[in-house]
């Protein structure tokens, strides 16, 4: 199994957040998972990269035949997880091009591949923003600052085609784009999938699905997952809400 | 803060020092301690003539009725003057060397460790180097070329002896001796340093520098640089300095003079990186260091830029005084303290003339369970119609047993003045940190790539050729591994 996560309980702050949660995803698979405000969904992608603010109680999750709570977070990325954050950090001062490359090499590094020099990782990330239709301009600004919000969302895609990950978990990026950022996001995942990777696509509308075919649907309500199955879920969310499953 | 960034932090404050090796190479001192005949003796070793011994013992007998300044937020034990060696040259060093096969290989080579290779077919493009071990300067590059186009480059102690007009001029002009007890103590017993003339309307084509370097044990190093912009003329200067790991504090007091004229630009960058004591707080540099500069003339601009990472403790106020009309005075300053280090250090933008305009950008860091104060004094005089000061001071801490300080005193005679000021304090942001790890990087990388991010402001303003050593130097005070 790729991705096995087994009655999954977490808690922060005294509070519980996610319930005996379960999920297996294979390889090459494209899992959407959808609920309501507050159902724990930021939470189960944060407990999947590494954040350490939470308290696991119970249950296990394995990726790519490790036990995930051995790697802390950078060795995570290393072994192919992305993060496409619902809230990308500014972080002033500090621009995408060497953060970027020193994140590739990192990557490299831990899979024994050569580094990437500087010129070549300069054209690579040059022609992955043109087939992005991102701004040449924008690789010259720091990290994330002063962004509007669907920049934040296509620098992180942006960052995804780079690093190509094993696994990439969407957290929510199709909110608050407008028509054509919401293409460009989806045209990213959509030429990066292979039968070899694997996504996990949160969100809580229905419209992004028009963009990428999920192979699974999940519906998440307070942290457990309460029904899966195609895409014929989020047609039912589309038209009655979450109600029904809560 | 979560238990792996304190790993982390814990990490950082064991950092290796890579520039701590001692040179073994014989030197000649006079006996310990100050008194009439160490200034006799080091007058004499450096072949002055008597109008100079005159002014350091008129210097000296000031320095006897001061009292240290007390204003600043540092913490060490009474200094023993009487326990210092004011003079340490490497033995048979009675004349510097004419060139390059007169100075001992030794001194050679441990430049060449330090990055700053000294022969002819090695020597740093575009920059020319004057470098000083203890008391003495070794070697300068480039003179010949840079004399072609009038512009003297030289140790402070060859130009009392060429250049004797320029020096009794200037010299103490813009600090004069009596200025405080440390001012007065250089000007007594200061042995080298750099001496800078740019002729009326040249631009020096390269960077001017000097490499500072103690190596005896005990010894006072007490630099003295004299820089001279004659109008319409431009020149880039910068300093850098390191000195063995030793368990004692040895003391550092510099005093540096800028004179710009009509017109004319100085650019004076610091890369300060003396031995900072261990992770246990012994042994450090004592760094009391006065800089100031005199815009002398219209149109006039002088700008200090700073890195200040290493000493164990760090006094230093680079200041501009603005006289000339329309004159702009610049302070850009990162200041990072590990382990026991304290700084307190800022700068004093004094507007005289009118139109004068002062800059101040101020970044401190703050790591294990150091001090860090910024301190600042922005003044107008009354006829300062029109000035404007723009002042931003930004303090991070790493860690959570460090201390930020922001003292910035203002002191306006002049109602058409405009002062803007902006003050920041913050904690190392957990969410930054974990953005950048969940991209692969490790926690140290991290730190590190948002330390430069929040020096970049200051960082950009060094000389294209130094701004990578002084990044890399920014991670390695920060690293724990290195080495
Ligand atoms: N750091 C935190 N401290 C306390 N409560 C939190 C924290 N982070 C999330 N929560 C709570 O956990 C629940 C789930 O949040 P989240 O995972 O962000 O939901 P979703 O992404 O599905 O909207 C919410 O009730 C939220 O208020
Ligand atoms: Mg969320």
């Amino acid at each position: 199994m790729f991705l096995e996560i087994k009655d999954l309980s977490v808690k922060i702050e005294n509070k519980n957040i996610l319930k005996r949660l379960n999920l297996n995803i294979n390889k090459g698979e494209v899992h959407a998972i959808m609920g309501p405000n507050g159902s724990g969904k930021s939470t189960l992608a944060n407990v999947l990269a590494g954040k350490e603010d939470y308290e696991i109680l119970n249950g296990r999750i394995n990726f790519k035949d490790n036990d995930l709570f051995d790697l802390n977070i950078e060795e995570r990325a290393q072994e192919g997880m992305f993060l496409a954050f619902q809230y990308p950090v500014e972080i002033p001062g500090v621009n995408i091009t060497p953060f970027l490359h020193s994140a590739i090499n990192s990557k490299r590094k831990r899979m024994n591949e050569e580094e990437i020099d500087n010129l070549s990782f300069a054209k690579l990330l040059k022609s992955k923003a043109n087939d992005l239709g991102i701004n040449i301009d924008m690789l010259k600004r720091s990290v994330n600052t002063g962004f509007s919000g669907g920049e934040k969302k296509r620098y992180e895609i942006l960052q995804m085609s780079i690093l190509n990950p094993d696994l990439a978990i969407l957290d929510e990026t199709d909110s608050g784009l407008d028509i054509d950022a919401l293409k460009i996001v989806t045209d990213g995942v959509n030429k990066l999938k292979t039968n070899d990777n694997s996504f996990l696509i949160i969100t809580h509308y229905q419209k992004l699905l028009n963009y990428i075919k999920p192979d699974y649907v999940h519906v998440m309500v307070n942290g457990s997952i309460v029904k899966s199955g195609g895409s014929e879920i989020a047609a039912e969310i589309e038209k009655d809400g979450f109600q029904k499953f809560q | 803060m979560n238990s792996e960034t304190l790993n982390t932090l814990d990490s950082y404050s064991k950092n290796k020092y890579k520039y701590g090796f001692v040179t073994e190479i014989d030197s000649e001192k006079p006996k310990k301690g100050l008194d009439e005949d160490t200034i006799r003796f080091i007058s004499l070793k450096k072949n002055e003539p008597d109008w100079m011994l005159e002014w350091r013992l008129k210097a000296f007998s000031k320095w006897k009725k001061m009292k240290e300044p007390k204003w600043a937020n540092l913490n060490f034990p009474e200094i023993d003057y009487q326990d210092i060696y004011y003079y340490s040259a490497p033995k048979g060093f009675d004349k510097k060397p004419k060139d390059l096969s007169e100075v001992d290989p030794k001194l050679i080579e441990t430049y060449n460790k330090l990055g700053i290779p000294l022969e002819e077919q090695k020597v740093l493009a575009g920059v020319a180097v004057d470098v000083v071990f203890d008391s003495v300067s070794v070697a300068t590059t480039y003179k010949g070329e840079l004399e072609k186009l009038g512009i003297i480059f030289c140790s402070i102690g060859e130009a009392i002896q060429k250049h004797p007009d320029l020096i009794k001029k200037y010299l103490g002009s813009v600090i004069p001796a009596g200025d405080h007890s440390f001012s007065a103590l250089n000007s007594a017993v200061f042995t080298d340093g750099s001496f800078v003339y740019i002729p009326e309307g040249v631009k020096c084509p390269m960077e001017l520098s000097t490499y500072f370097r103690i190596n005896a044990e005990n010894t006072g190093q007490f630099e003295r640089t004299l820089i001279i912009a004659d109008k319409g003329s431009y020149v880039s200067y910068l300093e850098g300095c390191t000195a063995p790991k030793r368990d004692d504090n040895q003391l550092h007091a510099a005093n540096v003079e800028l004179i710009a004229f009509e017109d004319a630009e100085i650019k004076y960058s610091t890369v300060q990186n003396w031995y900072p004591g261990d992770e246990d707080g012994i042994g450090g540099i004592y760094n009391f260091v006065t800089k100031r500069g005199l815009c002398a003339g219209k149109n006039s601009k002088i700008s200090w830029t700073q890195v200040e990472t290493g000493s164990a403790i760090t006094w230093k106020y680079p200041s501009c005084i603005l006289k000339g009309d329309n004159s702009i005075g610049e302070f850009y300053s990162v200041a990072i303290t590990n382990n026991f280090q304290q700084a307190d250090t800022g700068t004093k933008m004094t507007h005289i003339g009118k139109n004068t305009k002062s800059k101040i950008i101020s970044k401190g860091i703050s790591l294990g369970k150091s001090q860090n104060t910024y301190r600042g004094e922005v003044s107008f005089l009354r006829k300062a119609d029109k000035a404007r000061n723009y002042t931003q001071c930004d303090s991070l801490l790493v860690g959570n047993q460090c201390g930020a300080h922001t003292v910035p005193y203002i002191d306006s005679k002049n109602n058409t003045a405009v002062i803007e000021h902006e003050a920041s304090t913050s904690k190392i942001n957990e969410d930054q940190l974990y953005y950048c790890r969940q991209r692969g990087l490790s926690h140290e990388e991290a730190v590190s790539l948002i330390v430069n991010g929040f020096c970049k402001q200051v960082l950009q303003e060094l000389p294209m050729e130094f701004a990578v050593e002084a990044q890399k130097l920014v991670s390695i005070s920060l690293e724990g591994s290195v080495g």
